[in-house]
């Protein structure tokens, strides 16, 4: 029979819990919320105030603990617990035609999206998407292969500034600048491969947090070349010629005088945005075959044991290569959008926290899982919009988030589902 | 005489200032079961890893098939038709067993591995009941399968072994070393080092003895079985 009623409830524990919730509480928001600075003096009138926050904070773990100790809530936290513990899903060949046809309905509710929404909607999603591609760029590098990168930023600074500078030195338009911010931003993954293969964990960390800090710092000083901090403005993305800004600036046609009509901002955006959900597309069908091919296998082997790897013939310096390189390329693909869409880049897009955030996406998400990564990245980008009188607290919320996923979905968001193998099962079902 | 498989002339190995290896000679020829016996710490598995470059030997030389591969990269050597099972079995616990084992066929570059697959499976039926599961999720005696049906997948002329007995119950011990009599049958080479030398020496057509990175004794896996020495130092109780 499950009670409602707490039961073997230890008084003293209970006690001694919310006493502890509440001096934490209190050590937490006394300083934000209590002290108020006041010139160069504080004054301490909003202490009460502080001291409520921790109160509610503790009367709150109160009943919690009260109720988690009902039959009812015990089930719920076992349910969670539960699902916590359960291992690496392996794909039921059953659920695919499900699959698909959820794709399916995704992919028209997105290409429909933007001819129903209003531009600043449009905005929204297309950083959205580029959050999307630059978490599939480091889900390779982090998720799949395991290297632990701190610096992914670089690389979307390097596309960015690929489209900006190839603009204003060599009068390269969005589409030469695209496979080109690629190639370079890979080739820049190649070079940082090289000294950190020998390398692991926190030395990783460390050593591509410091080669984003040095490429973001070269941008703010060769003041001759980048601009600095005052940055340099990028060239809009085309198509075939036909421009989307009201006078053409490139040599084309304005989208509105070759339609005829009138001329229209939100076409730029709407252009913007279903490029890059065609790219987005891309990138996930590159990734989910590299799941399945020999070179994708290999990273997760990696990953997981180095010995065992190379006492089977794997080369590790070309297969850690490949994934720095394939996931830097993908992260100056998302930076030639980012500078196509803002017009403009400077180095203050590029900071160390950002390349935290394209983290957080990752790990959200779940280290490896293509659909985790996606759902992450979408909603780290529009939540914070649809909260926005709560912009100050954003980083709060964000830790808050982190610390609660490592409870309860250590995996992420979406357990990685690994692929079952349809060719060796029909060979060997008998 | 014709020229063993494997000829180690006169090796040394080091890690810092600590010599693992005092110029260590051995020889396998094709067809045979070699066992390296020996305690903790006389260089059994140093042995075995120099082999792959791992750590690069300082002296003498690793002939395999007449071609000197103590220069070789680690990864190029797996491809060369030698298959190492590694000490404490080292698979890869978050990839299925299907995945596993197909890692396993990086080597031979084999596009779909379905051949190799099957033999394998015919080696160590439990591993086809398993191959969707996680290879984490399995019994040790099950991942020793894994890691030799692993290193089976490079369709390998030498197959070496660490400690393939580790940790595991005698009755999973009995029939792990069953397999690699079946091996051995099917002609494969097969090198293993071992702590437990009982059942080492009943399987191998010869043996050595490694004692503080020195060979100290050598000779057919009876003849070693019946010397006092060794029933005293390595089998008491058995």
């Amino acid at each position: 029979m499950t009670s409602i009623l707490p039961t073997n409830l230890s008084i003293r524990h209970l006690l001694l819990e919310t006493l502890t919730a509440f001096a934490v509480a209190a050590v937490i928001f006394c300083p934000i919320v209590g002290i108020h600075l006041n010139g160069y003096d504080f004054d301490l009138g909003h202490l009460k105030l502080a001291l409520g926050l921790a109160l509610g904070i503790a009367i709150t773990r109160l009943v919690l603990a009260l109720f988690l100790n009902t039959g009812v809530g015990a089930r719920l936290a076992q349910h969670i617990m539960d699902r916590r513990q359960a291992p690496v899903a392996v794909a039921p060949t059953t659920r695919r035609l499900w699959a698909h046809v959820f794709v399916v309905l995704v992919l028209i509710g997105a290409v429909a999206f933007p001819f129903m929404a209003k531009k600043y909607f449009i905005t929204v999603l297309i950083l959205a998407l580029i959050y999307v591609l630059l978490g599939l760029g480091l889900n390779i590098v982090v998720g799949l292969a395991g290297l632990l990168d701190l610096g992914f930023v670089a690389f979307y600074a390097i596309g960015a500034y690929t489209l900006a500078l190839g603009h204003q030195y060599l009068g390269w338009g969005f589409w030469q600048s695209l496979p080109a911010a690629a190639a370079l931003a890979a080739l820049f993954g190649c070079i940082l491969g090289f000294p950190v293969l020998r390398m692991h964990g926190d030395y990783l960390a460390i050593t591509t947090l410091g080669f984003g800090e040095i490429i973001r710092l070269v941008l703010t000083n060769w003041v001759d070349f980048t601009g600095g901090p005052n940055g340099v403005s990028a060239p809009k993305p085309t198509l075939f010629g036909i421009e989307f800004t009201r006078r053409a600036r490139y040599g084309g046609t304005p989208f509105h005088e070759y339609f005829g009509g009138e001329y229209n901002s939100e076409a730029l955006y709407i252009f913007t945005y279903l490029l890059l959900l065609i790219t987005v597309c891309i990138v996930v069908y590159i990734n989910h075959r590299l799941k399945r091919m020999p070179v994708g296998r290999a990273w997760e082997a990696l990953r997981e044991d180095e010995i065992a790897c190379r006492s089977l013939g794997l080369n590790h310096v070309l297969v850690k290569l490949s994934a720095f390189t394939l996931g830097a390329g993908i992260g100056g693909v998302a930076g030639v959008f980012f500078a196509g869409y803002q017009g403009f880049v400077n180095p203050t897009s590029f900071t160390f926290f950002e390349s935290a955030l394209i983290l957080a996406v990752v790990v959200l998400g779940g280290l490896g899982s293509t659909r985790g990564v996606i759902i992450a990245a979408l909603a780290l980008t529009i939540l914070p919009e649809a909260l926005r009188q709560f912009a100050d607290f954003r980083v709060l919320a964000f830790g808050g988030a982190m610390v609660f996923m490592m409870i309860w979905r250590p995996r992420g968001i979406i357990r990685p589902v690994r692929p079952s193998f349809s060719t060796i099962e029909a060979n060997h079902a008998g | 005489m014709t020229t063993p498989l494997l000829d180690i002339n006169g090796i040394s190995a080091f890690y810092g200032p600590i010599q693992a290896l005092r110029t260590v000679s051995l020889h396998i020829d094709t067809g045979e079961i070699v066992a390296i016996i020996g305690a903790n710490g006389a260089g059994k598995s140093t042995l075995l890893m120099s082999i792959f470059g791992h750590p690069r030997i300082s002296g003498g030389e690793i002939r395999y098939n007449n071609v000197d591969i103590s220069g070789t990269p680690t990864h190029r050597i797996a491809a060369m038709g030698l298959a190492l099972v590694p000490e404490g079995r080292r698979v890869f616990p978050a990839m299925t067993v299907a995945e596993n084992l197909l890692m396993g066929a990086t080597p031979v570059n084999d596009r779909s591995g379905d051949a190799d697959l099957d033999r394998v499976y015919q080696l160590f039926p439990l591993l086809k009941e398993r191959r969707k599961q996680r290879a984490g999720t399995l019994s040790g005696g099950e991942q020793q399968m894994l890691a030799i049906g692993r290193g089976m997948m490079s369709r390998p002329t030498l197959l070496l072994l660490d400690e393939p007995s580790l940790g595991l119950a005698p009755i999973i011990v009995q029939r792990i070393f069953q397999t690699l009599r079946d091996i051995a049958d099917s002609g494969v080479t097969i090198c293993l080092v071992e702590q437990n030398a009982n059942h080492a020496l009943r399987l191998a057509d010869r043996a050595y003895v490694l004692v503080n990175g020195d060979i100290k004794m050598t000779g057919s896996g009876s003849e070693l079985l019946g010397n006092p020495d060794i029933r005293r130092a390595y089998l008491a109780g058995a």
